[in-house]
């Protein structure tokens, strides 16, 4: 949490000024008991009403300026608080924008979503409710325990052994109901939990007849949940009895103590109800601060899982620009491959198993890879290393015979169209969301790309460029949004270009109709196709089947059929007898 | 107080809206029956709820008598002529009366945490049990976050109202009109005064609150749009990342955030000066009392002593004005709340069992389908006049396009809906005359869309077969291929998968499911795409064990990969919603009909 006040560096000020302001209006009304006191002992005593009238409207008088300090105090707190949040927000932004692939899978995304919102909402309320209260609260605790001796010492040592107690019972009430209170919400969590999977998994209790047992389940946990309930409740029910007694207790002693000193001619009776007053304000301002620990417990948590964002830093650093050894083999490559893996294997962070073992082989310019496999094998990962997702844990992937670690960041991205599985498109314009592909593209090459993506009537039939795009895409059918991905990495015109089973929603004959244009591209790009099918690779240069993480066959399609054992199985699921029996529809 | 004031504004707010939807959709006739629905469920604990409330009239009494005993006291405090054994008697009292203030206290709070937690515990039970029996098409109707909602976050809300309602309703009702009482009783005077000035701190925090209305409507509203911008960009993080679009997206979330900066700043500082405001009302209620209270004591009106008292009933009196009025917002939204949950356990449920229901033992595994007709919705027709005779152990698939109903079919046979004519028959009865259960046991049901409960591997296979041996459960996850990636997850059969799954991948999950069916063996099964998410390879190696378990079983299988169902007995061809054609393989592609269209496509 600590870590995160950097972002209230820019308001120092405020941060200096609201508890300052607030401190004053404190002290106006500390004052308030001593004003009574003079017109018991005064106005009262010597029948002066013209004093009393007076004093009245001192009383107000402090009431005013106690109100004006106190809108200031506000408005610097407020201030500095959503400042500090804004600041914290973009802060949190940009940093998980610089995160690699590795941090995001770690992380998840409503993670991520939630430290942005919720936690950041949360660290604001805190840090507001410490400008305007922290210093406050036990200033006019203190405050009135220093009033009180300055008006008798002996009555004020009561105030000692009051206060003393009172911070004790609140702490420990306070402390010991923080643990009980997240109890509470993981016993919540999980009656939340089974009632989701009671109604997501609908159908399969029906099916197998567990409503009963489900009821149970349920009945069981909600008792749990509400036993600790109770149990937490009945540690904060204690709060205020206990707190009463003490200050009952001591009012009692103060009289007792004040009767003797006025016997002894030290204390004027004006001044014991003065006494009273201030033990009064002390029991507000302490259930004031007992409140807001349990405010500042949340707002620290959500600061610290923030701060653990913060701590994560990208498994990845990018050279700045490109090494004049590189930039010279760049310039004369001529005919080297343009993707080299070496020997590459790739261990996701905290796996247990390898996600691709010894991967070996090269890629030309022009060429079109097919990658094949069965679900989980490890093709997406391949892959993703080309434009440097994932780096290899063993290995090496080269670009043009340039380690892909030796690249700046926009270099790869410039240089590789990838396609990813999930077709995703932001809210905006068709021609927003293909100008992601290159910010200064023409009309005329956004439909260039749109037509080789097989997507013009798609295009035409939304209504142009200009059509709108919902968040997500939604408005558009899977197969569609794939296409127009398709033509967002196209309109790059990148050198190698990657297609991670991004057609699997189109049929057979667009299929084959966009692998046919792909081959036509005018700049010969390097193409990956991934697919499950063997019909969308099997005109592929080299194809390469890999089982489990490894390459157990590299080859054209017929070389692969007499050689490999599992292409030729995948492929007979896929054809047996010779005949497709794909049902296809989009 | 600060810190409190200000959540009350952010319910204030959220409050209106509700109740504003509240009011829209219902008369206040509605809140009146929302309100009996609460007390029907408060009447078990209406004994509790008595003590509770006299001991809340007890409590306010004697913290009204204590300022009182004190004020006596301190008029004994007079210089030179001081009654010390009245002082001592007094004060002796004052003790007694703190302690069984203290008790009484507590004991409310307890009792009345109690109340709160089991009324709401008695409804989410109710509310859970009715998602057992609701019909389905309710629950495939309403998203389960809004049911989940419901019964979470509503009841919880309500919870929290109605604690609030209990422990300071009563309580600063009781205390207002006591504090009341006692100040007419010995100064009407300063009654009047206070009666005039403390009811403005409630204006001014409804101002307040009314203003800032808007202001947080603005805010929230950003608030969602910046959201949706987080949700998107971080949510695709990946894509980003490919195109190179990290500064854009940053500019973007920044032009959002300086918006929320000045609407948040508004909000927050604006709404943050109620409790300066009703802070400056009370002092002018003291200030106002001193007045009065000091010239009484002049005319001889009153003594010293009361006047401290009445000082000491404004300064903590006026506190209750100023709760109530967060009370009230607080009930009727706790009432809002009480009235989504009420209105979900009230859904009709689904048909109950016919009184002659009688048990489907070991069916046999004749289905028969005598001319039904069936719609999700009256207007848009779907199956009509359907007919099917499957004969013991026959296998029929079911194809045809997505979305063209095959799947409705499975839910009819399951009795997951009811068909709207015609019968479905087993062995010769109609399965409205069986027990659901029953009829549920005898299939075996594999879904596309897999489901797996948080828990142990073991559970989710043993889900329909608790008492099935180690060996049975081994056999059954060979049988589906699933034995050897549960064998190399940390701890087996006993790994515990997180919520939906977790960490194994679709087809793994689906794997699972299908052992789960594997080691149940029942009479007949269903098999929606049952493989869809399994490649190709491994599916081909379950086929076999599918073959044998199909075996002398009636079997309904659902398939778009036309390769898995060729042997079956009877292909259904389904499109929009009708079946088109009807016939084995062989005799489907000499129709040459749509189905010979799509095995050749």
């Amino acid at each position: 949490m600590r870590k995160l006040l950097v972002y209230l560096k820019d308001y120092k000020k405020e941060c200096v000024l609201a508890p300052l302001f607030k401190m004053l209006e404190a002290s106006f009304e500390l004052i308030v008991p001593l004003v009574c006191a003079s017109i018991i002992d005064v106005g009262i005593a010597n029948s002066d009403q013209p004093y009393i009238y007076k004093m009245c409207l001192v009383l107000i008088g402090l009431a005013l300026v106690g109100l004006a300090s106190s809108i200031t105090a506000q408005f610097f707190a407020a201030k500095a608080a959503v400042g500090f949040a804004t600041q914290l927000r973009h802060a949190l932004f940009a940093h998980i924008q610089r995160f690699s692939f590795t941090e995001i899978d770690t992380l998840g995304t409503s993670t991520m979503i939630t430290r942005m919102t919720s936690d950041v909402n949360q660290a604001q309320t805190g840090v507001n409710m410490v400008l305007r209260l922290f210093l406050r609260s036990p200033f006019v605790v203190f405050g009135a325990m220093l009033m009180a001796f300055t008006i008798d010492v002996r009555s004020a040592l009561i105030f000692v052994v009051a206060i003393l107690l009172l911070f004790m019972v609140v702490f420990s009430i306070t402390l010991v109901n923080i643990p009980m209170i997240r109890k509470v919400q993981q016993k919540l969590d999980q009656v939340l939990n089974l009632t989701r999977e009671n109604l997501l998994g609908v159908r399969v209790i029906r099916a197998f007849c567990k409503e009963e047992d489900e009821v149970r389940r349920f009945v069981a946990r909600n008792e749990a949940l509400t036993k600790q309930q109770k149990k937490s409740g009945s540690i904060s029910a204690l709060m205020n009895p206990v707190t009463y007694v003490i200050i009952n207790i001591a009012i009692l002693r103060l009289i007792w103590t004040g009767t003797l000193q006025v016997e002894a001619g030290i204390l004027t009776q004006g001044q014991v109800i003065a006494l009273y007053n201030y033990m009064s304000q002390i029991l507000v301002e302490l259930i004031k601060l007992a409140n807001l620990i349990i405010t500042l417990n949340k707002a620290l948590a959500s600061g610290n899982r923030i701060a653990d964002v913060f701590e994560m830093s990208s498994s990845m650093t990018y050279p700045e620009e490109l090494s004049q050894k590189s930039v010279d083999i760049l310039s004369k490559e001529n005919g080297t491959d343009t993707v080299t893996f070496r020997h590459v294997s790739l261990n996701y962070h905290n796996a247990e198993e390898e996600a691709l073992t010894d991967i070996d082989f090269s890629a030309k310019k022009g060429e079109i890879i097919g990658i094949i496999g069965g679900t989980g094998s490890g093709k997406s990962s391949l892959v993703n290393m080309i434009p440097r997702y994932y780096d290899a844990t063993g290995g090496e992937v080269l670009l043009h015979g340039i380690p892909v670690r030796d690249y700046p960041e926009k270099e790869l991205t410039r240089r590789i169209g990838m396609v990813l599985q999930k077709a995703v498109l932001f809210k905006g314009t068709i021609a927003s969301n293909l100008q992601l592909g290159r910010r200064d593209a023409t009309e005329a090459e956004m439909w260039d790309a749109i037509r080789v993506a097989q997507a013009e009537d798609i295009v035409k039939g939304k209504g142009g460029l200009r059509a709108k795009i919902d968040q997500g895409g939604k408005n558009l059918s899977g197969g569609q949004r794939q296409r127009m991905t398709i033509a967002r990495a196209l309109i790059k015109k990148p050198e190698i270009l990657i297609l991670d089973d991004s057609a699997s929603a189109l049929d057979m004959a667009t299929d084959a109709r966009l692998r046919a244009a792909i081959r036509e591209l005018p700049d010969k790009p390097t193409v990956f196709i991934v697919s499950q099918r063997t019909s969308a690779i099997k005109d592929a240069d080299q194809i390469i089947v890999l089982d489990d993480g490894r390459m157990v066959g590299r080859g054209t399609h017929d070389s692969l059929l007499t050689d490999c054992e599992v292409y030729r199985e995948i492929y007979d699921s896929q054809y047996r007898s010779n005949t497709p029996k794909e049902a296809q529809h989009e | 107080m600060n810190k409190k004031m200000n959540t009350d504004i952010h319910k204030n707010t959220d409050h209106k809206k509700q109740s504003q939807k509240i009011t829209e959709k219902n008369t206040s006739n509605s809140k009146l029956h929302t309100f009996r629905e609460v007390l029907h469920y408060v009447r078990k604990y209406l004994g509790w709820m008595i003590v509770s409330i006299l001991l809340a009239g007890i409590i306010v009494a004697l913290t009204l008598y204590m300022p009182i005993l004190i004020g006596t006291a301190i008029d004994c405090i007079v210089y030179g002529s001081i009654d010390f054994p009245k002082i001592e008697s007094l004060l002796l009292r004052g003790i007694g009366v703190i302690i069984a203030t203290s008790i009484a206290q507590w004991i409310m709070n307890v009792i009345n945490n109690k109340v709160t937690y089991h009324v709401v515990r008695d409804i989410r039970d109710e509310a859970f049990h009715k998602i057992e029996v609701l019909p389905l098409h309710y629950i495939d109707g309403h998203s389960s976050g809004e049911i989940v909602s419901r019964v979470i976050a509503d009841a919880e809300q309500f919870a929290d109202g109605l604690l609030m309602g209990f422990t300071q309703f009563f309580t600063g009702v009781i205390t207002i009109l006591g504090t009341l009482l006692f100040m007419v009783y010995y100064s009407r005077v300063i009654t009047l005064v206070v009666v005039c000035i403390t009811p403005l701190s409630l204006f001014v925090a409804n101002f307040i609150a009314r203003k800032t209305f808007s202001m947080f409507k603005l805010q929230s509203e950003t608030r969602g749009e910046q959201t949706a911008l987080v949700d998107e960009m971080i949510g695709n993080e990946k894509v980003v990342k490919a195109y190179g679009h990290e500064k854009d997206a940053l500019d973007q979330f920044d032009e959002i955030n300086e918006r929320l900066q000045n609407c948040s700043l508004q909000a927050i500082f604006f709404s943050s000066l109620t409790n300066p405001a009703t802070r400056f009302v009370n002092s002018m209620v003291y200030a106002g009392v001193a007045v009065t209270g000091a010239v009484s004591v002049i005319m001889g009106h009153m003594s010293v002593g009361m006047m401290s008292c009445f000082l000491n009933y404004a300064s903590q009196y006026t506190k209750p004005f100023n709760e109530i009025s967060g009370v009230v917002t607080e009930l009727q939204n706790a009432l809002a709340c009480a009235a989504r949950i009420f209105e979900f356990i009230q859904e009709e449920p689904q048909t109950p069992e016919a009184a002659d229901a009688v048990v489907l033992e070991h069916a046999e595994g004749a289905v028969h389908c005598d001319d039904i007709s069936f719609s999700y919705v009256p207007d848009r027709k779907l199956i009509e006049h359907f007919n099917l005779n499957v004969k013991p152990g026959q296998n029929i698939a079911i194809v045809g396009p997505t979305g063209c109903g095959k799947t409705t079919i499975i839910n009819l046979l399951m009795r997951f809906y009811d068909v709207d004519q015609g019968t479905i028959s087993v062995d010769g009865t109609d399965i409205r005359h069986l027990t659901r259960q029953s009829l549920r046991k005898n299939y075996g049901m594999v879904l596309q869309d897999t489901w797996l409960r948080q828990g142990t591997i073991r559970d989710n296979i043993t889900m329909a077969r608790p008492d099935a041996t180690e060996s049975e459960i081994i056999q059954a996850a060979k049988a589906a291929h699933s034995h050897s990636f549960i064998k190399r997850l940390p701890r087996g059969y006993d790994t515990i998968i997180g919520e939906e799954g977790g960490m194994l991948s679709q087809g793994q999950k689906q794997l699972l499911c299908i052992t789960r069916v594997m080691l149940a063996l029942p009479p007949m099964l269903i098999l929606d795409e049952a493989t869809s998410s399994i490649d190709t390879r491994t599916e081909m190696k379950i086929q076999s064990a599918f073959a044998k378990l199909m075996q002398g079983r009636t079997s309904f299988i659902v398939a778009h990969r036309l390769s898995t169902i060729q042997n079956a007995d009877v292909i259904l061809v389904m499109r929009d919603g009708n079946i088109i054609e009807q016939g084995s393989h062989e005799e489907l592609l000499a129709r040459d009909g749509f189905y010979a269209r799509m095995y050749h496509s």
